[in-house]
This record gives structure tokens, sequence and C-alpha cells, in this order.
């Protein structure tokens, strides 16, 4: 076993974990807080990733972030203009942006399919060897990974809290509750998906200097892959307050990485990585349904087999 | 406090199912009135309400609440002084969300700055909460950070109706807030219900199959039929009016009987 958890196995599980985990986030306000599928994500979390390099690759290695997030920001707000102004089903919008945010995103990289980042500063090679200890080269990463999820973190279950959040959770949970009550969900929904495709983006940027290259088909399934790490998070975590529930994603997201990492050692080969998460997803969405499903047929043969017994039929 | 000029709304106009839903409404409310309002299944009595919280706009006529014309206003804003209970006790609450949680969301209508966007619940108002909670006499008090999903039908009734009265509302509606529930846990919510109009004078409009409540609550019994308001009593005429005149009155003005499957005649 110790050969599977070698020491830069468990580094970049956790340091990939951290960056996409935001994508986990974005969802985690979209998906379960607002109730609404948004299929904008891939093409938004490449769009941070082409803004994020291109402002890198223009010097400014600081500014790529909320130059990203700002993106990011547009898309999803074209996202729900289109459903709460238009009259497009959510799923639909998300589509129809994802399709529209492929050739913005060639656009961005200046009409090519890849641009790659190797001659200019991130912040990661600006961290590098800023202290001189051998521990500190090791794991200036995901100390610098883990700085920026943790602050965002902590914002977002601030933000969660206030009046604001509460209006767009309430959003997502009751909408009798949001019609009757003063609350606008054009605004919720608006505000929301806004703040979700920044964290997507955001994470894209972070990629961009990560592996300091960016190339389009990158988001490709980026969803799915968000989507199992939030079912993986939520199921770890169960209840629990907000803060909780933005931990519980993040983990969620690092132990989806884990298992990735794990099943490339046992030489599962890199190309069946997409099966395998859309088995995760499949397999964690089915389950509570199999699960009451089982249960109902263990009460359906017990009750059969006493109607058997009292030589009644049961209907 | 509300008056609705010629009020009609046609539901999908110039289809086969074309539905005149209310045709030509007129009522007047004064301050304080609490109007109690029976008719049969599909009279309009629900589309009334709707019209009123900004549902839809309605087709033509005027709704004046308060002195201002809000016939065109949008639901949400309406809704800061509107309270409005439906007969399905899950629609009034936010399941997920704890009981403190929703409270403080139905007290953002107290709110008219939006800097308060970004504010959290204060210690001040957990405390007010606390307080208007420990009123309803059903430990909720000592459950503020449970979410709302676990409490029962009546308990999260009860809670919608404090919420929509935590901030006055000009209006207070009621649909048949009480028939989802079982019978003493419908008095319980009834008895809350009389306190709080009759303590803070709020002006009132519950639909109700109860043709004793019908009669007993209240200072004004309206019957509808058909989308219109068939049935306007109040004062000597109404004190005077038993449930047979009233049953009576209904299939006088209505030319038929009122379904009565759904009424119920005893207490
Ligand atoms: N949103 C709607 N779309 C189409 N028809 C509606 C709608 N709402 C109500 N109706 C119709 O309007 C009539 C009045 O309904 P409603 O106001 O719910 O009656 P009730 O008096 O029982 O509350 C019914 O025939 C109903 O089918
Ligand atoms: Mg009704």
């Amino acid at each position: 076993m110790s050969s599977i958890f070698t020491l830069s196995i468990v580094q970049s599980a956790l340091e990939l974990g951290c960056i996409y985990s935001l994508v986990a986030l974005a969802l985690f306000i979209s998906f379960s807080i607002l109730n609404i599928a948004d299929l904008s994500t891939d093409g938004c979390f490449t769009l941070g990733c082409a803004v994020g390099a291109v402002v890198t690759i223009a010097g400014h290695p600081f500014l790529a972030f909320p130059a990203a997030m700002a993106a990011g920001v547009a898309s999803g707000f074209i996202t729900a203009f289109l459903q709460t102004r238009m009259g497009v089903p959510s799923i639909l919008a998300g589509i129809i942006v994802n399709t529209g945010l492929y050739t913005v995103n060639i656009a961005v990289m200046g009409f090519s399919s890849n641009v790659n980042l190797f001659a200019c500063d991130t912040i990661f090679s600006l961290a590098k060897d800023k202290v001189a200890a051998d521990w500190y080269n090791s794991w200036y990463k995901i100390i610098l990974v883990v700085a920026i999820v943790l602050l965002v973190s902590v914002i977002l279950a601030w933000f969660l809290n206030t009046r604001l959040g509460l209006s767009i959770r309430a959003t997502g949970d009751n909408e009798h509750m949001v019609r009757a009550s003063s609350i606008n969900p054009v605004f919720t929904i608006t505000v929301g998906l806004c703040l979700s495709n920044s964290l997507t983006a955001l994470s894209g940027a972070i990629l961009a200097q990560y592996q300091k290259s960016c190339d389009i088909n990158l988001g490709t399934g980026m969803v799915t892959i968000a989507l199992a790490s939030l079912i993986i998070g939520e199921t770890i975590i169960g209840k629990g307050g907000m803060f909780k529930k933005v931990i519980g994603v993040i983990l969620g997201s690092c132990l989806y990485r884990f298992i990735v990492a794990v099943a490339l050692r046992m030489s599962v080969p890199a190309e069946c990585l997409k099966l395998v998460s859309a088995l995760i997803v499949a397999i964690a969405i089915a389950f509570p349904y199999l699960k009451g499903q089982a249960s109902f047929l263990k009460t359906r043969k017990t009750l059969e087999r006493a109607g058997r017994k009292d030589g009644g039929s049961v209907c | 406090m509300l008056s609705l000029k010629q009020i009609s709304k046609t539901f999908n106009p110039g289809t086969v199912n074309e539905k005149k839903a209310l045709d030509q409404v007129n009522l007047e409310l004064a301050d304080g009135d609490f109007a109690t309002i029976v008719g049969s299944n599909g009279a309009g009595k629900s589309t009334l309400f709707n019209a009123i919280t900004g549902a839809f706009y309605v087709d033509e006529g005027q709704i004046i609440l308060a002195g201002e014309n809000i016939t065109y206003r949008k639901e949400h804003i309406r809704s800061k002084e509107i309270g409005h209970l439906f007969q399905d006790p899950l629609k009034g609450t936010a399941p997920h969300m704890t009981i403190e949680e929703n409270m403080a969301l139905a007290y953002l209508r107290a709110s008219t700055s939006s800097h308060a966007f970004f504010s959290r619940i204060s210690s001040k108002e957990k405390q007010m909460f606390k307080e208007q909670l420990a009123l309803l006499n059903m430990g909720l008090e000592d459950r503020m950070k449970q979410p709302v999903g676990l409490l029962s039908g009546g308990q999260r009734q009860a809670l919608t109706l404090l919420m929509a009265t935590m901030v006055t509302p000009k209006i207070l509606l009621l649909d048949e807030h009480t028939a989802a529930l079982d019978p003493a846990t419908a008095q319980k919510v009834l008895d809350l219900t009389k306190r709080i109009v009759a303590e803070r004078r709020i002006t009132c409009l519950m639909v109700t199959h109860n043709m004793h409540q019908a009669l007993e609550l209240g200072n004004r019994t309206l019957m509808m039929d058909s989308g219109r308001i068939v049935l306007d009593i109040s004062g000597e005429e109404r004190s005077a009016l038993t449930v047979e005149d009233l049953l009576q009155q209904f299939s006088l003005q209505a030319g038929k009987q009122l379904d009565n499957d759904r009424i119920l005649l005893s207490k």
C-alpha cells in the first residue's frame, strides 16, 4: 500500500483537490443551494483559465485572478439573464452559454487552441524559494492553494449567512415561500449564478498558473467531476452549518483526487478517468433512491408474507 | 384599507381552456375589517388572493392598498405589505433552513435600506424571534437552530403565521390555512390567528369551508361564486344569520347548491 501513497501523490492530490474544489463550491451554490443545474460550468472553467493565462502572460500574475472572476461573473450573468428575463429553461440557458463560450475562449487565447505560461511569473513561481528550507519547497504550492481556498470558504460561509445569502438559499429551497415574501427571485438567482461562476473561473485561473498552460478542451467534463466532489463531500459531512458544508465540499474534492490518483497508480488508463467520474456521480446520485427502493421491497415482502399467513391478500 | 375596483382575470384566453376566474370583482375593506370568505371549489377565492398579492396582473380594474394603486406593482414589492398563508403548511417556510433563518427572512420586510443585504442576524433580533416563538406555546423557542423541515404541519403553519405578521402587514390573506391540519391543531392555529389579528388590528381576509367559522369570526362574511362576490353581509344582518340561512342564501344567489362534501356544518 505504501507504494500507492507516495508523498508526491498525496501532495498533488491535495493541490489539485483544493484548486478544483472551487468548482465544486460553485456547484454547491448553483446546484445544492439554488437548485439549478448550471451546464455552463465547463465553458466557464476554460474561460477563467484562458483569461487568467492571458493576463498572466501580460505580466500581471495577481491581476489574473480578479480578471478571471470578472469574466466568470459576466458569464454567470448571461446564463441568469437568459433564464430569468428571457424565459429560457435553466438547463438550456447553461448549454447555450457553454456553446457560445467555446468561441469566446478561443478568441481570448488569440484564436489558438492552447497557450503556455512557461516564461512568465505566476503566484507559484513568485512564492518559490521565498523561504530557504527543504520542507517549504515541497509544500509551498499546497500552502498557497490552501490559503486561497480557505479565504474563499470563510468569505462564502459568511456571505451565505447574511440576509442576501439567506434570500439566495430560500430561493432554491421553497419557491412558494419566496413568492410570498419580499425576495425578488430574479435578483437572487442572478447574484447566485454570478457568484458561482466567478468561483469556477477563479479555479480555472489558478489551474492555468499551476500547470503553466491553458487548453481549449480543459473544461470538458468539469461539471461531472465537480458534481462528484460535491456529492462525496455532502455524503461525508451530512448535516451542519454553512461553514461545515463548505469544508465538506473541499474535502470531497480532495478525496475525489485521491481516488483518481489511486486509480492511476493501479494503472487505470488516464483516458478512462472521465468514465470513472461519471460512474461515481451516477452511483452517488442514484444511491439514496436505490436505498429507498430496497427498503420498500423489503417492507412489501414482509407484508406479503404476513398477508399469506393470515390468508388475506395485500393490496 | 383595500379596495378592488372592477377587477377581472381570464386564464388561457382564446383557448379551449379559457376560464374567467374573476369577473368584475368590487370590494371595499375598511381598516381593521376581518372578513371571512366562503364559496364552492373553483369559485375564484384563491385567484382573488393571487390577484391581490400580484402572482399575476389583472386584465382589468384597479387594486388600491392603503391609498396606493398597486395594480401593476411587482409581486415581491407588494409582499412587503401583504401576508399570505396557503392551505399547504409546507408552502410558507423553507424546510432546509433553521427556524431562526426563516424568521430572519420574514423580518427582511422590515428593512428598507439596501445596506442590510450584508448584515447578519443580530443577537438582539435572535432574542426578539425567541420571545415571539415563546408566545406560540409550542416549545419552538428552544429549537431555533433546527431546520424547519423537522416541524409538524401545525407547527409550520403557526410559524408561517408568525412570520407573516412579524412585521405588521397592511392586509393578511388566509387561504384555508387550517384546512390541512388535524382538528386540535387547526383550533390552535385558529386561536392564534384570532389573537394576533385582534391584538394588532390587522385587516384580514380569510377563506374557510367551515360555515360556523364563516359567521363567527371577524365582522363580515363574503360569498363567492363563478368569480364574483355574490353576498356581502355584516353588522346586524350578519349576527341574525344562521348557517342554514347562509346556505339558503347561496342557492338563492348562485342558483345552485354549495358543494356539500367540502362544507363543514359542524363546529
Ligand atoms: N394559474 C391558473 N391557470 C389556469 N386556470 C386557473 C389558474 N388558477 C386558477 N385557475 C382556475 O380558476 C378557477 C378558480 O380557481 P381558484 O381561485 O383556485 O378557486 P377556489 O375558490 O377553489 O380557490 C378554477 O376553475 C381554476 O381551475
Ligand atoms: Mg382555493
